[in-house]
Order: structure tokens, then C-alpha cells, then sequence
């Protein structure tokens, strides 16, 4: 009994030793983020209940871009799902690592699957002996650390004068930041080039908000089509 | 908005940000994607930021114009070298504010 009761204490401590490069980055994003939201008119609660339902950093970005924009409802919610269809992807993923696990740890794992999470985990599931229970932890640990600075965020946001602190490029500054870990090769240079024409074309000649799945939609498929040329062509 | 159009956006927000991230996992654990998916899987998330980030350099929002050298373009330059030397996420965005502040 005392036994066991170690080793899940050892298990603990080496998810919170993984985590914690996320649970930092999280911070100054999270409290940006809710800072944003309270310029933006969402009340303190409004932040915390979108950290707990919906747990996925770029789309609480684009959806308080989208409200500020005064975009509906539905679009709100059809741009999280394109956005959020690559964790899909990492799901598929993960499976090799979680094989004849129970569906209800699986359903709970799930919850907690973000680019940050999965980069890490993957890691130490491919390194080391990873066990399913610390990388449910180091998931939730990022989780907590995102709500309690989200929420910190929308609180002290009201102090926060606008345009205080360069808090408006946040947002520009992430995507740089993630481009740069998702750049691995010259077909994704060449597919996030092409987006970026696209999007800035598409931009300035469909009105609404349409840019974004059209653009990544379409760059991906020409990378994609460029790629299995080059494939081929060898 | 009311407390329940918050619950309705944040509910279907969080439904189809749960599902993409459920049913691979639960219902696909021991089967494989076709590789042509898994191909074009694989470049839509620099694709999505690229067309996140783009218009946001290179467009004057307020009049829906073409536009080179916002200050958005000139900050993205350092940020990004930033963000290549150190791979830090929470560090290339404390940067890039920082440079935005001392741009505006």
C-alpha cells in the first residue's frame, strides 16, 4: 500500500516536471488572452467557462477576434472546428501509444489533447517508459494552468490600459512562434507561403471571414498535390 | 450577450473542439488513417496559421487594403528571429509585445 502510494507520487512529480514548460508558456498567453476578452465586453465568468469547456488556446483567440468583429454565432463555431480538426491528426496519433485502454480514460484523455500537450507527451511516450496516468496529468496540469490565467487575465484586464504592454500582438506573436515549430521542411514552407498569398488575396476581395478555411483548405491541397509530384517525380 | 449565449457558443465550441480530439483516439486506436490523409493532415496546420497571421501583416483592416510596412510587418521580422533562435513560445510572445509596445 505504502508502496504504491510512491511510486504514483514519483509519477506525479515527473508529469509536473514535464508540464511545467507549458504551464509557463501558458501563463503570459493565458493572462493576454483574458485581458483581451475583458476588452472585448466578456465578463470574468464568460472566460472561465470557455477555458473549462472548450480548452484549446488558438480558437479562444479567434473567438474573441470573432465576437470583437461582431461575427455569429455559427461562424464562431464552424472556425473552431477547422481550426481545431488537425488535433484529429495527433488523436490518430496517440492511439498507437494507447492501445486496448479503457474508453472512459480515453474519453478523459481526449479532453486535454492541444498542440502543447501532444508535443510533449509524444516525446516521452517515444523516449522513455511513459505511462498513460502521467501523461493524463501532465494534460491536466496544462488545463489548470490555463484556466487560473485566463481567468487572472479577464479579472485584472479592467487595470489594464488599452493597448498597454503591446497585449494586441499576443496573438500575432503565438502564431509566429507555432509556424516556426510546424515549419520541418521545404513542402511546409512552400504550403504556409501559399496560404499566406491566399489568405491576404482572399482577404481583400471576399468580404467576411471566409479567408481562413479557404485559405488553409486550398494551400494544404496544392501542398499536398506539389508534394506527391516532387514524391513521384524521384 | 446573455449568460445562456455564452453557454450556447462555448458548448458548441467545446463539442467540436472534443470530438476531432475523442473519436480518433476512441474509435481508431487500432486502425490507420490512409496515408494520403495523414499526408495532407499534416500540412494544415501551417497552412491555418499562415492564413491566421497573413492578412493580419499585410492588410490595413479598416479599409480592407494592401499594405507593406505596418508596424504588425516591421515587429513580425524580429519576433520571428526570436523565435527561431529559441524555440520559446511564451518568450517569442513576452518579444513580440514588447516590440509592438515600443512600435506603437
Amino acid at each position: 500500500m505504502n508502496g504504491h502510494h510512491k511510486i504514483r507520487e514519483l509519477g506525479l512529480k515527473q508529469a509536473a516536471a514535464a508540464a511545467w514548460p507549458i504551464c509557463l508558456g501558458y501563463f503570459p498567453i493565458g493572462l493576454a488572452l483574458g485581458v483581451l476578452a475583458q476588452k472585448a465586453g466578456l465578463p470574468w465568468w464568460a472566460v472561465l467557462m470557455m477555458s473549462v469547456l472548450v480548452f484549446a488556446g488558438s480558437a479562444q483567440f479567434i473567438c474573441v477576434a470573432m465576437l470583437t468583429a461582431k461575427a455569429s454565432i455559427p461562424a464562431i463555431i464552424l472556425t473552431t472546428f477547422i481550426v481545431n480538426l488537425r488535433h484529429a491528426l495527433m488523436s490518430s496519433a496517440l492511439a498507437v501509444y494507447l492501445p486496448g485502454v479503457s474508453r472512459r480514460f480515453l474519453a478523459l484523455y481526449s479532453y486535454g489533447i492541444t498542440d502543447e500537450s501532444f508535443a510533449v507527451n509524444m516525446t516521452r511516450f517515444r523516449e522513455e517508459n511513459w505511462s498513460r496516468w502521467k501523461a493524463l496529468f501532465v494534460n491536466h496540469l496544462a488545463n489548470a494552468a490555463w484556466i487560473v490565467a485566463t481567468t487572472t487575465g479577464a479579472l485584472v484586464g479592467q487595470f489594464v490600459p488599452r493597448g498597454a504592454f503591446g497585449i494586441d500582438y499576443a496573438l500575432n506573436a503565438m502564431f509566429i512562434c507555432l509556424l516556426v515549430f510546424h515549419l520541418r521542411g521545404r513542402v511546409y514552407l512552400l504550403t504556409s507561403l501559399l496560404a499566406a498569398a491566399i489568405s491576404v488575396a482572399w482577404y481583400l476581395f471576399i468580404p467576411g471571414d471566409s479567408y481562413i478555411v479557404g485559405a488553409s483548405v486550398s494551400a494544404a491541397t496544392l501542398g499536398y498535390i506539389l508534394q506527391r509530384r516532387h514524391r513521384r517525380g524521384k | 450577450m446573455t449568460f445562456f449565449d455564452y453557454l450556447f457558443l462555448f458548448l458548441g465550441m467545446g463539442l467540436v473542439t472534443y470530438l476531432p480530439r475523442a473519436l480518433p483516439l476512441v474509435y481508431l486506436a487500432h486502425k490507420k488513417l490512409p496515408q494520403w490523409l495523414v499526408d495532407w493532415l499534416n500540412l494544415v496546420p501551417v497552412a491555418i496559421l499562415s492564413a491566421l497571421l497573413a492578412p493580419a501583416l499585410f492588410v490595413d483592416s479598416t479599409q480592407r487594403s494592401f499594405s507593406v510596412g505596418k508596424p504588425e510587418l516591421l515587429v513580425a521580422i524580429p519576433t520571428l528571429l526570436f523565435a527561431l533562435k529559441t524555440r520559446s513560445l511564451g518568450g517569442t510572445v513576452l518579444v513580440g509585445m514588447f516590440l509592438y509596445w515600443l512600435a506603437g
